[in-house]
């Protein structure tokens, strides 16, 4: 008889961050030694050797980002992990991969914040950052796991959703959902979609590396496939050569911002949880989000009609269908663990229309159902 | 003649829109040729190049020639070209630096790659000065030189590129100038060859910039002071270091064998494989 391989497992969201990444076909970590995100790294450079992948630990979070960008461009799925110091390190690279569209996955585990902050504790106080870190207009996606299943999952579709739109994706959750053990489910191979990057299979004279596609994401060759092409940081022509003529760059940063809008629908991830009826909604991600749920339970034990939004995509910003939530209810409650970043969000998408309320904390705990609940009774 | 004319219609781009951006009489050109006999004389296919610059007026070099090209951002071009050349061995990686690229804003990343022996070559562009900016100091403006960022002359001592190179590692290291332009294509294609990191500093000059602020002539008298000022590694041994004052040693420092990373890693997968993990993970 077969022995049959254990498909379920207690670990870390840091571990399965790993997984998942695996899973999706990384083969090449570059990284730097950071709290709380160090276990990506050590895990990494244990399992990637097994699997003829390259883990490698570089001088500093700017070489690791330059690191994964170079193998993404060799052809290989690559990926870093890291938090807010290093993330802040990795900002102008980061950039480049936008730029140049080169896929790659970049995972910030949030401690508390500004500088050297409290490693050891949770914060969510890096969204903006995310968002709006590097310099220049640019597209992200922004993926926020609030369970160790959804840090697999989400890892997964960060490496999907890279790969299909030629971007960098940014995968962030809070040192709590990093460290947490749960049960996780190994999905078998193939069970899961797995999406790699579309290549030219036209004649190499015919390659054009930046053209305009239907969904304007042009095929990707690696370096050493024949193609031999440029690829600048500078704003460039559709083969890849730096032009300072308006009417090429206008063309390229509409096309690099159509890209992510036209895949919004299947970007934009989140779950309802008692909705429906609900007068008051919350909004929240990561830890908060599961002590926003266990809120709303014990809320409407007490008769109060309250539900939940978990985000699962920060950014693009998932205005449509904070909309439909804030047509239905009066009050929205959105905690986080900063001074009020998506809060921000949601106040400029509600314009007026629904009391928003904002429950913040950054003294280097994570909000409990508790300081949730007290939120909901103060605006009921 | 003839044979220049085949090597500029085989490695330049006929895409891409010239004139080039460098200033007329700068090294920058005589170093790309050099580059590109190296190159040809080692009978890598065009395919199997990558040529990866950083940022500046060297940075631009790449845009020109026929392979696979990467302008990255200022001082990190090594570390794009560690993840090319890890997650594809069999890629010929060529990366070029300036002095402000390579030395300053880079230095660590320069550091760290001759430590770590990858295989790959560095070809470093220093003509002691911020070109592309407008002329401000850089990590090799010697001291006591003026600067845009130096009106009242420059007090940091210079980096001495090949010898920090040296210490830091590098299996091949060698020094050149552009009015040696047949030595920079024997020096380039050692260090294309060699496995490991290899090391070129090509001492340059910028007469626009860093030339005319010191009053140093024209584009030919500053390639007529590399010629007049260069001495071999040979003769430099039998030379009292005051007599080296001042002097540029050309030709090879180092040569030398060290295990490649690329190679030392191919022995880590085989120890994973066999789960020999000090850690359980």
């Amino acid at each position: 008889m077969k022995k049959r391989q254990p498909r379920e497992f207690m670990m870390q969201g840091n571990e399965a961050v790993v997984e998942g990444a695996l899973y999706a076909g990384c083969l090449f970590f570059a990284g730097y030694p950071i709290t709380p995100a160090t276990e990506i790294s050590e895990i990494m450079s244990v399992k990637l050797p097994q699997v003829d992948g390259t883990f490698i630990q570089m001088e500093d979070e700017i070489a690791s980002m330059g690191a994964i960008i170079g193998a993404s461009l060799a052809g290989v799925k690559s990926m870093t992990a890291t938090s807010g110091p290093g993330f802040s390190l990795m900002q102008e690279n980061l950039g480049y991969a936008c730029m140049a569209e080169v896929p790659c996955v970049v995972v910030d585990v949030m401690r508390g914040g500004p500088s050297t902050g409290i490693p050891t504790y949770p914060s969510q106080g890096d969204v903006m950052q995310a968002r709006w870190g590097t310099h220049g207009d640019h597209p992200i996606i922004v993926l926020a796991p609030s369970t160790v299943r959804e840090c697999f999952d989400l890892t997964v579709k960060a490496f999907n959703f890279s790969e299909k739109y030629r971007t960098p994706v940014i995968v962030v959750f809070d040192e709590v959902v990093g460290h947490m053990r749960e049960k996780l489910t190994f999905p078998r191979p193939e069970e899961v979609e797995v999406i790699d990057r579309i290549r030219p299979t036209m004649p190499p004279e015919w390659y054009i590396p930046y053209e305009d596609t239907t969904q304007g994401v042009p095929p990707m060759a690696a370096f050493g496939d024949g193609y031999r092409f440029h690829v600048t940081g500078l704003t460039h022509d559709i083969r890849g050569f730096p032009t300072l003529r308006p009417d090429e760059i206008g063309p390229f940063m509409d096309r690099i911002h159509r890209k992510i809008t036209l895949g919004l629908p299947e970007i934009q991830m989140g779950e309802s949880f008692q909705l429906e009826d609900a007068d008051i909604a919350i909004i929240a991600y990561g830890t908060v989000a599961r002590s926003a749920q266990r809120a709303v339970i014990n809320a409407r034990e007490r008769g109060m009609k309250v539900g939940l939004l978990k985000l699962m995509t920060l950014w693009p910003f998932m205005r449509v269908a904070i909309e439909k939530v804030i047509e239905r209810t009066k009050v929205v409650i959105v905690p986080e663990i900063n001074m009020g970043q998506i809060s921000r969000e949601v106040k400029r998408v509600n314009e007026g229309k629904a009391k928003v309320s904002t429950i913040n904390r950054v003294d280097g705990l994570t909000i409990t159902p508790e300081q949730i609940l007290r939120g909901i009774r103060e605006v009921s | 003649m003839q044979e220049v004319t085949k090597l500029i219609y085989k490695y330049l781009r006929h895409d891409k829109k010239f004139p080039h951006v460098w200033c007329p009489g700068c090294g920058t050109g005589i170093i790309l040729g050099a580059l590109i006999r190296a190159i040809d004389r080692t009978g890598y296919e065009k395919d199997d190049i990558v040529l990866v610059s950083g940022i500046g007026c060297s940075g631009r070099m790449p845009v020109y020639v026929d392979f696979n090209t990467l302008h990255t951002t200022h001082g990190r071009a090594l570390t794009f070209a560690t993840g090319i050349k890890l997650a594809n061995p069999n890629l010929t990686v060529i990366v070029i630096m300036g002095d402000g690229d390579a030395m300053a804003i880079g230095g660590n990343h320069f550091i760290h790659a001759a430590r770590r022996n990858i295989d790959l070559t560095a070809i470093i562009v220093n003509n002691s000065i911020y070109g592309m900016t407008g002329g401000q100091y850089s990590p090799t403006t010697p001291y006591g030189m003026s600067a845009t960022t130096a009106p009242y002359i420059h007090i940091e001592q210079e980096f001495k590129i090949s010898e920090l190179a040296v210490t830091a590692g590098a299996v091949f290291v060698g020094r050149g100038t552009v009015y040696h332009a047949k030595l920079l294509d024997g020096l380039m294609e050692r260090a294309i060859l060699k496995k490991g990191f290899g090391v070129v500093e090509v001492i340059s000059h910028c007469h626009v910039q860093y030339g005319k602020q010191n009053l140093l002539g024209s584009a030919v008298d500053m390639m007529k002071w590399q010629r007049d000022n260069a001495v071999t590694v040979q003769r430099a041994k039998r030379m009292k270091p005051e007599e080296l004052e001042g002097k540029i040693i050309t030709g090879v420092l180092v040569d030398k064998e060290l295990p490649i990373y690329q190679d030392e890693y191919d022995k880590v997968k085989e120890r994973a494989k066999e789960g020999l993990s000090s850690f359980a993970g």
